[in-house]
């Protein structure tokens, strides 16, 4: 047991203070693919973008010693992303899983291609904001660390809830996911609108890579992303495209993320590769928890081929 | 179809359209070539241009490339020794695609495939070796057979999206390996790479006459000529190809779909299985670390460009294990990244899907929009 004689409270402690860090990059890829979904198209590439993202977040900061700088360069990095994505989508035929897929490989190809001169050169943080610092305990001090990302998505999860019901916009993208044909019938077009969201989900997981490699871990290396933007693909579909529950699925997703280094900075050396499968595992017993073959998820976006 | 017209009393052989039949069939058939090839083609042409971007030169990267890949009969060899777990790892992406099904995790059912291998050859180890061969084998499928085997199960059963769970089990796949790895199967004398036990000498599988390539490709020809047998020439394979159209209709003329999902996944993680065997008892000697290579994943590459047809794997995985194994050389002689590769393989791979939209559009290989012939 360390100094501080915490014990096994630093565990808790520990989890709460990885959800909230981990959670960070969940919470915006998977907002940003809770926009693209509701319109009716899916975006398994957002683990590429996550990673091209990270590469250029932490690129440009490096030139540019702000991480502000980086943070915009991966949002835009993301935004071409996801807007060749949906380009490319609306041609006949064209499967959007598959192109998901193939952009997955193409963005992380890309990351490292050009990331390879940002190994090792170190770039300036995103700011945390301490919230802890009222404690003596450094280990409640590093637990209530805050990243601003942090509080900006949890801000973002609320308004995109409120905007879904309430806005135009929320309203058309609910339309164009679940008819194309009502959406034409009204006069929209479904092939600009999916363009839209898909383009603004890759620029939220864009954002969600620069925090990655601008604040935790805070480095660039090629094995940054280990499929978080996959798994918030799938905790999109668990929380039932609601922004809310994204947020609520992405904290649950970071404490358990969270629970190996947690039960390793104890001294719980036993088992360590699969508590860190433990996010993983999550996933896919609640995947397996929520489907059903005999009845549509509710609340899907009935153009989403996924649920088909 | 050209076969509406009975051979009896059509003198000159003529299709639908009144040209020639030959002429028709070789038209439909050859959409089937030329999409792709053009496919494969504009997106080297992007490479290229990407690499003018970057301030290479294209030429002389393709030459590398040539030179890496294929130019020479040791290039080719070890182009042909990559091949070889790719012929598994698409035949893994291959065969659920027949059901319409989107399996992306191969890389799990590999590296299982190779610990239980490993397994198995250390707990058998002083039985005779053809018997050992033989269980790392059997090991190896039936490892990777149940773990992709499950992802079709839980589609079936729960509805539960293949794609993602296959993902998702390809990273539990790693995260056990590095346990059994580390923990129960370590050998204690690998002390930096942690491994299993290395295999003794007369378990590991040799290289085939005449060359230095081992006898995994063989192999994965092998199963991906069965692989063909079985979608195009058994009524198992009929039976899934109805079912990847329309499940409704295959459950209304009585097909069991839930068996064949099951089978097919299960037999298409079995391949992959057998590619982590191979890795495991012909180049490795040990389940390591180094069996979470990335086959699985350029193996999905290999699936989409030969369109799923386990016979054009063969000549694929031939090509894309020459491009990888040009990546080395290209990284010395031009000073480009190692990743450079993979930029060419997801460029080729957004092309390749791209072209999909293409198929059916061209008048000229669909005899059926010709102009009716004398």
């Amino acid at each position: 047991m360390d100094a501080t004689g915490i014990g096994l409270w630093g565990v808790p402690l520990a989890i709460l203070g990885g959800a909230i860090r981990v959670s960070t990059p969940f919470i915006f890829v998977s907002l940003g693919e809770a926009i693209t979904e509701r319109s009716g198209r899916i975006n398994l590439g957002l683990e590429g973008t996550l990673v091209f993202g990270a590469m250029s977040a932490y690129a440009v900061a490096v030139e540019t010693s702000s991480p502000w700088l980086g943070l915009i360069a991966a949002a835009f990095a993301g935004l071409c992303f996801g807007l060749f994505h949906g380009w490319i989508c609306k041609f006949p035929k064209v499967n959007d899983i598959a192109i998901g897929i193939a952009l997955m490989l193409f963005g992380s190809g890309l990351a490292f291609f050009f990331g390879k001169p940002f190994i090792q050169p170190s770039a300036p943080d995103l700011p945390a904001i301490p919230f802890g610092a009222w404690s003596d305990i450094p280990q409640v001090q590093a637990a209530l660390d805050v990243n601003v990302l942090f509080l900006i998505g949890a801000a973002l999860a609320v308004f995109l809830w409120w905007a879904f019901r309430n806005t135009r916009a929320g309203l058309i993208l609910r339309v164009v996911g679940d008819s194309s044909d009502a959406a034409r019938a009204m006069g929209l077009n479904p092939t600009t609108v999916r363009l839209a969201a898909t383009g603004i989900g890759g620029a939220l997981a864009g954002i969600g890579g620069a925090y990655l490699s601008l604040y935790y871990p805070g480095s660039w290396t090629e094995g940054i992303s280990s499929g978080q933007g996959l798994m918030a693909v799938a905790l999109v579909i668990f929380a039932r495209w609601n922004p809310l529950g994204c947020f609520a699925a992405a904290l649950l997703f970071g404490g358990a993320g969270a629970l190996g280094p947690a039960l390793q900075s104890v001294g719980v050396t036993q088992g360590y590769y699969l508590f860190y499968a433990a996010p993983y595992i999550l996933t896919l017993v609640i995947m397996i928890a929520t489907s059903s073959p005999s009845r549509s998820l509710a609340g899907a976006p009935g153009e989403l081929s996924i649920t088909k | 179809m050209a076969d509406t017209v009975s051979s009896a009393d059509a003198p000159a052989m003529l299709g639908v359209k009144g040209y020639p039949a030959a002429l028709e069939w070789t038209a439909r058939r050859a959409e089937a070539f030329v999409i792709p090839l053009a496919a494969l083609v504009v997106g080297m042409v992007l490479f290229s241009l990407f690499i003018l971007a970057v301030g290479k030169s294209p030429i002389q990267l393709y030459e590398t490339m040539w030179r890496g890949g294929f130019g020479s009969w040791f290039s080719v060899q070890n182009s042909l020794s990559r091949a070889a777990p790719l012929l598994l790892a698409a035949l893994c992406v291959a065969l659920p695609a027949r059901l319409g099904l989107v399996v992306i995790g191969g890389e799990g059912a590999i590296v299982l495939g190779g610990v239980a291998a490993a397994a198995a050859g250390t707990a058998l180890s002083g039985a005779p070796s053809f018997i050992v061969i033989l269980v790392m084998g059997v090991a190896g499928m039936a490892a990777g057979g149940i773990w992709i085997g499950a992802v079709g199960a839980l589609r079936h059963y729960r509805a539960v999206n293949e794609t993602i769970s296959s993902l998702l089990m390809a990273y539990i796949a790693i995260a056990l390996m590095n346990q059994m790895v580390e923990g129960p199967l370590r050998d204690p004398a690998s002390l930096n790479k942690p491994s299993t036990q290395p295999l003794a000498d007369i378990y590991r599988i040799d290289n085939m006459p005449g060359m230095e390539v081992h006898w995994g490709l063989a192999v994965g020809v092998v199963a991906c000529v069965l692989s063909w047998v079985l979608i195009e020439k058994t009524r198992w394979g009929f039976a899934a190809r109805i079912a990847g159209g329309n499940v409704r209709a295959a459950q209304v003329q009585g097909l069991n779909v839930g068996s064949l999902i099951v089978g097919f996944t299960g037999l298409a993680g079995a391949f992959a299985g057998l590619a982590g065997m191979l890795e495991v008892a012909a180049v490795q000697g040990s389940a390591n670390a180094s069996l979470a290579a990335g086959y699985g994943y350029t193996g999905i590459l290999v699936a989409f460009l030969a369109r799923h047809n386990p016979l054009a794997i063969i000549p694929v995985a031939f090509l894309l294990g020459g491009i990888d194994a040009s990546g080395g050389l290209i990284q010395r002689r031009m000073d480009l990244p190692d990743a450079t590769v993979l930029v060419l393989q997801g460029m080729l791979f957004v092309v390749i899907l791209f072209s999909e939209t293409f198929y059916g559009r061209f008048k000229a290989f669909n005899p059926d929009l010709w102009k009716r012939g004398s």
